[in-house]
Order: C-alpha cells, then structure tokens, then sequence
C-alpha cells in the first residue's frame, strides 16, 4: 500500500482551474519530486495535501485513511510533517525551545500553566538538534540564526512528531548552491534513515535528480508525466513544455 | 410612536451628519491606506479646524463668501500643521509596530488638547448662524436648518471629487497604488515621502474642513476630539480600511443610525453603532468594501530576545527589593504609602496588558473594559449588595475574566489594526453604558462610598494588601508566561502558520489568554476601587488604556520586568506632573510619550540591557 495516494484531485479558484484531475502516489520511503513552471499549480496541490485548501473534487488518501476534508492540525497528528517555502519557526525562543514547542504539542502538554517549558523534554529536543547538526547552537536566539541553520531547524522541527511523510515546499529556495546541497544531503540521510516519504517542490534540476526516486511534472495545472528522473529527462513532451529551449538546465525563475 | 414627517426629518438629519463623519473617516482612510499608519491624533485635526475656522470666520466679513472663505482657509491652516507633523515626527514610525504608531498618535492628541486649551479657553464657544443659510425650511411640516440641509451635499460632493482625484490625476493614481502595494510605488520612482507628505496634507485638510463646518451646528469643545476619532475609526473599520467608497457608505449608515437611534433608543446610540460594526466585522471580516490587509511584522524596532528564566543572582535581587517594600513604611510618609500603593495596582493592570501585547502581541487597545469591569464589580457588590471585600475583589476578578471569556471570543477571530479596534470598541461600549445607565452605575458620578475593612482602613495596611497582590499576581502572570501556554501564545505571534502546522489551535489559545489577562485587570480595577472608595466612567476610558500601554512601554514590551517598573517611573512622573503642571501636564505627557516612543523604543529596561546585558549584538 503506497503511503499517500492522490486520486484525481482538482481546485478552481473561480475561473481558475489551479489544479485539474491529478493523480499520483508516493510509497513508503520514496522521495518524490512535484516539478513544474511557476503557476503549474504546485503550491495549490501541496495546500491541498496538507489541508489547508480543501479540493473540489478528488481524494486523498494518507496512511488508509481518507484525509481530504481533515484540518492541518488532525492532518499534522496523523503523520504529516511539513516544511514552508518561508522558513517558519518561533523567532523569539531559543532554538531548543523550538522543538521543545513542537514536543509539547506532540504530547498534547501544550495548556500546562505550571512547569516551564524549558524544563521538559530536554533530551528528546537535544536529539532531534543533534540529528541536524544544530546541538551547538541550542541556546541561541532563533532570531539571531544564519539562513541555512534556520531551515535545519525546521527540519527538526518537523521530524519532531515522527512522520510518516514530509511534505516540503521549495526547500532550498532563497538559498547558495553550497547551503543548499548540504542541507538537502542532510535531508535526503534523515529520511532514508527513519524511512521516511518526501513530497517535494523544487526549482533546482540538481537538486532533483540527485534525490529524488521519482519525479512528477505538473503544467497549468495538469498531470503531465511520471516516472523516473532518467525517464522525465528524456520525455520530449517535458522538454517541450516546462522547459521550452529543451534545455534542463537551472532554471531562474523566481519563487512565488 | 414618531408619524412620517419627524421620521422623514430625522433621516435628513443623519445624512447632514453623515457628511461630517464621511469627512473625517475619508481622511482617516486615505492616511491609513498609504501610509498604514493608525492616526489616532486624526480627531485632533478635526477640534482644530473647529477652533481655527471660529477664529477666521469671526474675523472676516459676515457674508457667505466670508464664511466659505473662512471654513476652507481653516482647513488649509490644518493641513498645513499636518504636513509638519507628518515631516517631523510620523515620518519616524511608519515601519514601526502598530502600538507604538498609536501611542505616539495618541501623544499628538494630548499636545493638541493641550495647546487648544491654551489659546482658546475651557468654555464651549458656537459660531453665529451661517449668512444666506440662516432661516429653517419646511419640509412636511418640520423645520430642519437650511445649513443641515446644505451639509447633506457635501459628503457626495467630496466623494465625487475623491473619485476624480484617484482615478483622473497623476497624484490620486500612486495614492490608489501605494495603498494596493506600497514597494510597486517605490519602483515607479516616486518620491515616498513627498506622497506621504501630500497624503497627510489631504486627509488632516479633510478633517479640518469637517470641523470647520460643524461650528455652526455644534458648538466646539474640548471633548470632540476623542468622540470624533472613535467614531472615524468605526466607520473605516464598517467601510473596510482604505476605501473611500467603504467609508461612505459606512459613514451614511451610521449617521442614520445615529439619527434614528437617537429617537428610539436615546440611551443606546453609541452602543447601537458599535454592534453593527461587530456586526460587520463578523460577516465581513475586512469591512464592506476592505479588500485583504497585509498583516505587519510584528516589531521592527527592536529584535525579540527570548524570555529566559530567571538567574540565582535575580532571584535574590527580587527578594531583597521585596524586603525593602515591606521596611518601606518604618520610614515612609504616608503620602509615599499611597502613591506606592497605586503603583502596585497599576503594575498588575500594566501586567495584565503585558501579557497580552508582549507575550501574545495582541494589541488590546481597550484593556481599561476589563478594569472597569472588576472596579464597578466591586463598587456595586459592595454599595448595592453589602457584601464585604473579599467577595467584591473575587466578583471583580470573574468579572474581568467574564469580559476577556465574551470580548476574546469576538476579538481572536481578527488581526492587527481590526483587532485593536474592536478591543477599543468594547471599551468604548462599556464606557458609554457606564455613563447612559445611571439608575445602576451612578452616571457621570460614578460609585462612591467603598468601604474598606477596619485593618485595612490605614495607608500602611492597604499598602501592604497591594504589595501582597502585585508579588503574588506577578508571580503567578510570570508562571504562566514561562509555561507551555505562554511559550504557545508567543509561538502565535511569531508564527501563525508553522502554529498551525505543529498541531495548535492559534486562536483557542489567545482566546485562553484574554480570559487570564482578563482577569487579572479585574483584580487592579477591585483594588483600584477600594483604594479610591469610588469608581468612576473613566476606569472604562481610552485613557486608562493609555495609561496602561505607556506604563508598558515606558518600562521595555519586549522586557519581563517592563510592568512593574514602568508603573513605578511612570505613576511618580504622572502624579508629581499634575501636582506641580497642573495646566501643562497634557503637553507635557503627550512630548514625552512622542519622545520616548522616538528615542527609546526598547523602554528603560531594554536600554539598560543594552548598555550593561549580555545579550547577543
Ligand atoms: N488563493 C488563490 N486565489 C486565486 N488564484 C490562485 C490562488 N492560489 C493560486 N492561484 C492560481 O492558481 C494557479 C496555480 O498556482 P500555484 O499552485 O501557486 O502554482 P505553483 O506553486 O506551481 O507556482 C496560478 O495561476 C495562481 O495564480
Ligand atoms: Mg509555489
């Protein structure tokens, strides 16, 4: 059974159709990859995925359960951890109250009046830190962070509550070529590792074809191919339309 | 019941008055959508052009030409002053949080009341009867003023000509821009600050021409201005912030609630407009005609440093000052006793704001509803009821708690400016029903004759009741502040959606808070009550909620110990002002709280932790 499976899902915003019957799947510790020009209707798909947006038409399915008119929050608890475009993370606490934050709501402790939160859930914080590399700096001021250690963060944050899938939105947007490749290795070993299944957006070709195991490609909001990397590289329609030149090279477009 | 001729009359008498609030709130709108900033000085510019255009127009001929004459040469005065001060202080802050937008604009009003009183007197002065307009028509039998009926035309007028001036000139298409997007303005190679400028000169002009027309209706005094803004604000909030056309059509169903509620319900008028604005509000979010606001950032003057617990060494200091208060009255005359004593009190309520605006970055901009709430709880089950102390000070605290449970739920469901405004509302609801309800609240007059237990009845005893309440309520705010709610609170302002990505439910939580804050200004509004032995309408006034907000400020938002020092310095600065200033000490709280705002916006603590902390950079 595949761990998340989108069956023919479709959103309008009025005249728009941002997304029209799409459909695919991702396996237990696959990592895919959702690629398309600006405006494909990328964004609206993951929105959807995570409950933000509710689809018109369509389902999805996480885990054997119906998930598609569930909240983000029902979503979260059930397994889905997520990453934003805009690294979002609590800029006015610690580091290591960050993802003390998160294990709190992972324990539901969240309305306790008592005991401080940084007295609980310390080791557990401190491993998920250590597991991003960002032991050192749990004491600082997540404000105070540089750009790169603020996405760790996040991925911390978001293994937090152990997913079964992340979902991640333009990870390495807004970041150097060298930041980027070593967060997404550092991204790629944690999910292997804890066998974890990725849905990605992605702007960098480098990035997908070192990581993903399968690429889906999206176009005004249509399913246009799936299928391997090597297979997605080659596909004339593809080239045709997301890349016009035929050329798959890095594209430069600017991140919505 | 009313025949259709005073109905008919009536509702000629809300359109005039419309034309005025339409004035006022266009202006307030044209400002607020450019510049974003939240102009509560806006009234202000209205009792000016009042108090100008009495001046000017009793100085030029008594012919028509005079008075039109006189009403627009006012208004360009008052445009003119606005221009200065947009250049020399509003300049400074547009990038800065909204609070600090409102107390500097809430500065500027002091100054003017000020300054106002200086040049022209205490007294309410009313201008001679218009020249050409000075008779009554007819109409199905009733005598409206010819001067009402000519006003109904200027409120379309001014709309019209706002129409042609955003959608046919070069000038009103960037102000249409900057208020859709205000970087798209930059790129088109504008001067920003010439657009600002030029917007602040049109919309205070707009105000000042409302006052000025209103002179020969109404005579002009020293409270117009606040109930002016209040009104203005509602009415941009009903229209949608910025829009012109909102405004309009807010402004015309408010006035003709005005007039009508007047008729029907003569003690509820204010109350009637406030629910249809939460009305609004709760159907339509951003207002009638609003499109979507960019919420701001929370903060740009100064970076958040997280709250870390407290070290051994402050522990001890903690402990050692709290032993100096209790020697305090070995040594302390007892005028000392009594003004420290209000400085606990106050230090609880400013705590209590705190919590929501630090912590939480709630804007509550009418946290004097919860004082009030708990001061009149107290004063009515101790004069109506009899009962003693304790219980009023426990009716004071649900009470409070009561009024965050009701207003919270109402309040969380907006952001930013909304929010701020329908805090202020329910404030201002209280207040109004605190004066209009006279046979159970006392009216203007308030509750007097407290009375206090026999052992607590001394300065010193009461002193020592304060101290125990602020330690023990300080403590407890501090608790929650440092526990999982409180860091989830914050995680909201920091983050609204990775709150809810990690399972939170955003507005559960701030609703949780405004119940604790609540209450807890409940407690310094009881106390308060029984310290004074009365309790008056203003416990429920904007500015209590001044008070409070400068009190936080004045001691650092971003600082845990910011409450309770700011209520020491600013409670000792505020009662030797008006003991020595009495007729300055207006002026001078208003430049002072412009100056501070400008110069230390990180409030003494933050200064000092600057200078001397360990922070980092
Ligand atoms: N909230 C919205 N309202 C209206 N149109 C939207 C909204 N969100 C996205 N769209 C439109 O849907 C289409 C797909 O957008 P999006 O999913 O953000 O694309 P991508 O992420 O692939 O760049 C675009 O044409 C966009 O303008
Ligand atoms: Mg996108």
């Amino acid at each position: 059974m595949s761990t998340l499976a989108v069956n023919s899902i479709s959103k309008s915003f009025f005249a728009v159709k941002a997304v029209q019957d799409v459909s695919f799947t991702v396996g237990p510790g696959e990592i895919v990859a959702l690629i398309g020009p600006n405006g494909a209707g990328k964004s609206t798909c993951f929105n959807m995925l995570n409950g933000q947006l509710r689809a018109d038409s369509g389902s999805v399915v996480f885990d054997g359960y119906d998930i598609t008119r569930e909240k983000p929050n029902q979503i979260w608890r059930r397994g889905v951890g997520r990453t934003f475009q805009i690294a979002q993370t609590f800029g006015s606490m610690t580091v290591r109250e960050n993802v003390q934050m998160v294990l709190h709501s992972v324990h539901d402790r969240l309305s306790g009046l008592w005991t401080p939160l940084v007295r609980s859930y310390r080791a557990e914080a401190d491993a998920l830190l250590g597991a991003v590399g960002m032991q050192d700096q749990a004491e600082r001021a997540c404000c105070f962070l540089a750009y790169g250690d603020v996405k760790r963060l996040e991925l911390a944050m978001a293994l937090a509550n152990r997913p079964k899938l992340l979902l991640m939105d333009e990870p390495t947007a807004g970041m150097a070529p060298k930041e980027r490749n070593s967060l997404m290795r550092l991204t790629a070993s944690l999910v292997r590792e804890r066998g974890l299944s990725v849905l990605f957006t992605e702007h960098s070709v480098d990035v997908v074809f070192e990581h993903a195991d399968v690429v889906v490609v999206m176009s005004r909001g249509k399913l246009i191919a799936k299928g391997k990397p090597l297979e997605i590289r080659d596909n004339p329609l593809v080239q045709e339309v997301y890349l016009g030149t035929g050329a798959f090279l890095e594209s430069s477009e600017i991140a919505q | 019941m009313y025949d259709i001729s005073t109905l008919f009359a009536q509702l000629l008498n809300g359109l005039s008055y419309a034309s005025t609030l339409f004035l006022v709130a266009s202006g307030l709108a044209l400002i607020f959508g450019v510049s974003k900033i939240v102009n509560f000085a806006h009234g202000s510019f209205y009792m000016l052009g009042a108090y100008v255009a009495l001046t000017i127009t009793s100085a030029m001929p008594s012919t028509s030409w005079g008075f039109w004459g006189g009403v627009l040469l006012s208004a360009l005065i008052v445009g003119l002053i606005g221009c200065l001060i947009e250049m020399t202080v509003l300049r400074r802050i547009y990038s800065a949080p909204e609070v600090f937008q409102i107390l500097v604009t809430f500065g500027l009003v002091l100054v003017f009341q000020n300054l106002i009183y200086e040049f022209w007197g205490p007294d309410e002065v009313l201008a001679p009867r218009v020249p050409g307009l000075k008779g009554a028509a007819s109409i199905f039998g009733e005598r409206i003023p010819q001067y009402s009926l000519a006003l109904i035309f200027v409120g379309p007028i001014f709309l019209g000509l706002l129409w042609w001036l955003t959608h046919r000139t070069r000038w009103g298409r960037l102000i249409r821009a900057a208020t859709q997007d205000r970087e798209m303005v930059a790129s088109l190679g504008v001067n920003q600050k010439t657009l600002f400028t030029v917007v602040f000169f049109l919309g205070t002009f707009l105000a000042g021409l409302a006052g000025a027309l209103q002179i020969p209706k109404e005579s002009a005094n020293l409270q117009m201005d606040i109930n002016i803004v209040v009104e203005a604000f509602v009415i941009v909030v009903i229209g949608g912030m910025g829009s012109i056309l909102g405004a309009f059509l807010a402004a015309v169903l408010v006035g003709v609630i005005n007039a009508f509620g007047v008729l029907f319900f003569p003690q509820a008028v204010s109350v009637l407009i406030f629910i249809v604005m939460v009305l609004v509000l709760i159907f339509r979010p951003n207002g009638l005609m609003g499109g979507r606001i960019i919420p701001q950032r929370p903060g740009d003057l100064s970076i958040d440093q997280p709250f870390r617990l407290p070290s051994k060494r402050m522990k001890l200091a903690t402990l050692i000052v709290i032993a100096v208060l209790m020697l305090l009255p070995m040594v302390a005359s007892s005028y000392l006793e009594v003004v420290m004593s209000e400085v606990f009190i106050l230090a609880i309520f400013a705590g209590s704001l705190h919590f929501l605006l630090s912590v939480g970055g709630i804007v509550s901009f009418g946290h004097a509803a919860y004082f009030g709430l708990g001061s009149y709880a107290a004063a009515l089950v101790a004069t109506r009821l009899g009962l003693p102390m304790g219980v009023g000070i426990l009716a004071a605290i649900l009470s409070g708690a009561a009024g965050g449970l009701l207003f919270g739920w109402f309040c969380t469901r907006l952001k930013g400016v909304y929010l701020a405004m329908l805090t202020l509302a329910f404030a201002q609801i209280l207040f109004t029903l605190s004066i209009q309800m006279v046979s159970f609240t006392g009216g203007d007059n308030g509750i007097v004759g407290l009375s206090r237990p026999a052992w607590l009845n001394s300065h010193t005893g009461y002193y020592y009741l304060s101290l125990l309440a602020v330690t023990v309520s300080t403590w407890l705010m501090r608790r929650a502040l440092y526990s999982p709610f409180g860091f989830a609170f914050r995680a909201g302002r920091d983050s609204a959606p990775r709150s809810a990505a990690i399972g939170m439910n955003v507005a559960r939580i701030q609703w949780a808070a405004f119940i604790v804050s609540g209450a807890f200004a409940g407690l310094a509004g009881a106390l308060m009550a029984y310290h004074r032995g009365s309790v008056f309408p203003n416990d429920f006034g904007v500015s209590t909620t001044v008070d409070a907000l400068v009190m936080v400020l004045v001691g650092g938002v971003q600082s845990i110990s910011g409450p309770l020092i700011g209520a020491f310095a600013y409670h000792i600065v505020a009662v030797e002002l008006i003991r020595n200033l009495a007729d300055y000490w207006r002026l001078i709280l208003g430049l002072f709280i412009i100056a501070f705002v400008l110069g230390m916006p990180q409030g003494i603590v933050g200064a000092f932790m600057h200078r001397f902390g360990k922070g980092e950079k």
